[in-house]
């Protein structure tokens, strides 16, 4: 379902006088369809860097990102935005829910760039699914934490993507909600058949993953001036 | 269903500065519109309003000031037209109407006007329509102390068939100046939205024999309105008074010479369109300013909706279509400007010369201003919406972890 290989990425520092530094370098990286895994790694080790290139927000400098048969690195940012538009959910640490949006509303505009545009049924049943059935027409700011990180969750399912990206998806939690949270969206991505991709530094979160990768392992940037 | 929402959301969130930014495109817009159509309508309802005359033979002077003393009863007449010359030119075989008028006296601002009882009967004062009493009335009687009122003048000074008034001497008024004879109401005109409207109507001997006037002017007359035979014989009357004669002005024609007063005063307008034009272009420029300004506080709103998929080109045409819908708010409220200060000005018009600008007329410059300003707003709505373009999604949503 997902294959990352030979994938670098880097950007200009200001503390290398401007000099390009590698910050992603993954060789290897496969995902089956349906399948859950997790990433371990630390703050500054380029996990929110790695993800936002499946999810096309950043262009790869080289490699390949094949979702679904189709090498999303090789796309034009155009092409990108449809392409995760139709096969990708992510979930912030920070949720980044629109604020001045109803609960409602922000699960619709989760879909409403898709290939299947807006469907509010399906919207109001992911809602009630996350059991936030009752706060459709509330603002994310009237919602506690957690029923905002559901929020994020429903909005990320309602395109039915073939992969969820979540990023942290618990930092901002405390542990009951947190291990709330990750029990709903494992839930939620088996039952839309979405394969999961998370990345937590959080031993806890990781122990509830058959499948947990470190990625200072899979994750290889090449120091300056080396070969 | 996503655009109209984006946009809802985002002027809902952004209240009051979408508020204070339409309010000032509806100035703009209707004050655009005002100027425009004020010069249209009021252009037409002066040129139209010849009253059915083609000339006017007045003492010699301006023929602008002729036609304004005696079309529009604006303005001073220039003097007097002897009883002979009236007598002449009322007998010439070219002209096919002699309707003399005497001027001199007023009620309480309101001129009277001595006339010919044809003026009532046989003129046309617009092709099909004469000039018609209101149900009750009688025109006055030759030689008798009897006045029909123009409709506004009877409702501004309250008078009705039956009620009395004194004249006052002279075109404006004053309370120490007030003479002796006693005048009845015998009818009041049916509006008919001319300077008729707004004069008290007696019979020319009124004028002419009123105690403290010139005995020795009593058969002299201001002016006389005209109908002719043919228009070219109005030319040959141009001649016989204007080049060959040096008493008499023989005003002809009458629309030309009143298009001649709106080119004279065209400055005015194109003045006023200038400060329209640059409310205009204001508004436009404080819809830019209030979007661009707003840019920093809905960047992480755009980051959000490119990272669940929206293209830059979506944000792009949200953030113009944004500015557009306010522009298309300020329009709609552009019309009751429009409304508001056309009436005013219609109203002010009308109390100044009797003439009745249209208010409701339909004209282009209705949907060009309102698209216009739309498009401007649009245009304003570029800047900021660059700067949704290039919004840094990842930069913007989450620090590198």
């Amino acid at each position: 379902m997902l294959t990352v290989s030979r994938l670098v990425k880097r950007f200009s520092s200001p503390e290398a006088g401007g000099a390009a530094v590698e910050i992603v370098r993954v060789e290897e990286l496969s995902l089956a369809a349906g399948a859950h895994v997790a990433l371990r790694g630390e703050s500054g080790s380029g996990k929110t860097t790695f993800l936002h290139l499946i999810a096309g927000i950043l262009a790869a400098d080289e490699g390949r990102i094949v979702i679904d048969g189709e090498d999303v690195a090789a796309l034009g940012e155009s092409q990108r935005d449809r392409a995760r538009a139709a096969r990708i959910g992510y979930i912030f640490q920070t949720f980044n829910l629109l604020q001045g949006y109803t609960v409602l509303e922000n699960v619709v505009l989760g879909m409403s760039f898709g290939p299947g545009g807006v469907d509010r049924a399906r919207a109001r049943s992911l809602l009630e699914r996350v059991g936030l059935g009752h706060r459709l027409h509330h603002f994310p700011r009237q919602l506690s934490t957690g029923q905002q990180q559901r929020v994020a969750v429903a909005r990320a399912l309602a395109n039915r993507p073939k992969l969820v990206l979540a990023d942290e998806p618990t930092g901002n939690l405390d542990r009951a909600h947190g291990r709330e949270a990750l029990t709903l969206i494992r839930e939620a991505c088996r039952e839309a058949g979405a394969a999961l991709l998370l990345v937590s530094h959080d031993p806890e979160v990781l122990a509830q993953f058959e499948q947990v990768r470190d990625f200072s392992e899979i994750n290889r940037p090449r120091a300056r001036n080396s070969p | 269903m996503t655009l109209p929402l984006i946009i809802y959301r985002s002027l809902r969130q952004h209240a009051l500065s979408t508020l204070v930014t339409a309010g000032s495109i509806a100035l703009a817009a209707g004050l655009l519109m005002v100027v425009w159509m004020v010069k249209e309508q009021s252009q037409k309802a002066f040129l139209d309003t010849s009253t059915g005359f083609d000339a006017v033979l007045g003492a010699r002077g301006s023929k602008l000031q002729i036609v304004l003393n005696s079309i529009f009863h604006l303005e001073a007449s220039p003097g007097n037209v002897a009883a002979a010359d009236f007598e002449q030119i009322r007998k010439h075989p070219a002209v096919k109407t002699a309707i003399p008028l005497a001027l001199g006296d007023n009620y309480f601002g309101y001129r009277i006007v001595g006339t010919a009882e044809e003026l009532f009967t046989t003129v046309e004062y617009s092709p099909g329509k004469r000039y018609v009493l209101e149900a009750g009335g009688r025109l006055f009687g030759a030689g008798q102390r009897e006045a029909v009122i123009g409709s506004f003048a009877a409702a501004r000074l309250k008078l009705k068939v039956g009620d009395t008034f004194q004249p006052y001497h002279g075109l404006a008024f004053d309370p120490k100046a007030q003479h002796e004879e006693v005048y009845t109401i015998t009818a009041v005109l049916a509006p008919t939205n001319t300077p008729a409207d707004k004069v008290i109507w007696i019979p020319i001997t009124g004028i002419q024999t009123m105690k403290g006037h010139d005995p020795r002017m009593a058969t002299d007359v201001s002016a006389v309105l005209i109908q002719l035979r043919s228009p070219t014989a109005g030319f040959m009357l141009d001649m016989m008074y204007n080049k060959q004669g040096n008493r008499l002005t023989f005003a002809y024609p009458v629309a030309a010479i009143i298009a001649d007063l709106f080119g004279k005063i065209g400055w005015f307008d194109r003045v006023l369109a200038l400060v329209a034009y640059l409310v205009a272009l204001v508004a436009a420029g404080s819809v830019l300013a209030s979007i661009y300004a707003s840019m920093s506080a809905r960047q992480r709103d755009l980051a959000i909706l490119r990272a669940l998929g929206a293209r830059r080109r979506t944000v792009f045409g949200a953030v113009v279509a944004e500015a557009a819908v306010i522009g298309a708010l300020g329009a709609v409220l552009g019309f009751a400007v429009y409304f508001g200060l056309l009436a005013g000005v219609a109203s002010v018009i009308r109390t100044q010369t009797g003439v009745a600008i249209d208010i409701v007329a339909g004209h282009a410059i209705l949907w060009i201003a309102p698209l216009a300003m739309i498009g401007l707003c649009a245009l304003g709505g570029v800047v900021p919406a660059l700067k949704a373009y290039r919004v840094p999604v990842a930069e913007t949503l989450a620090p590198t972890s």
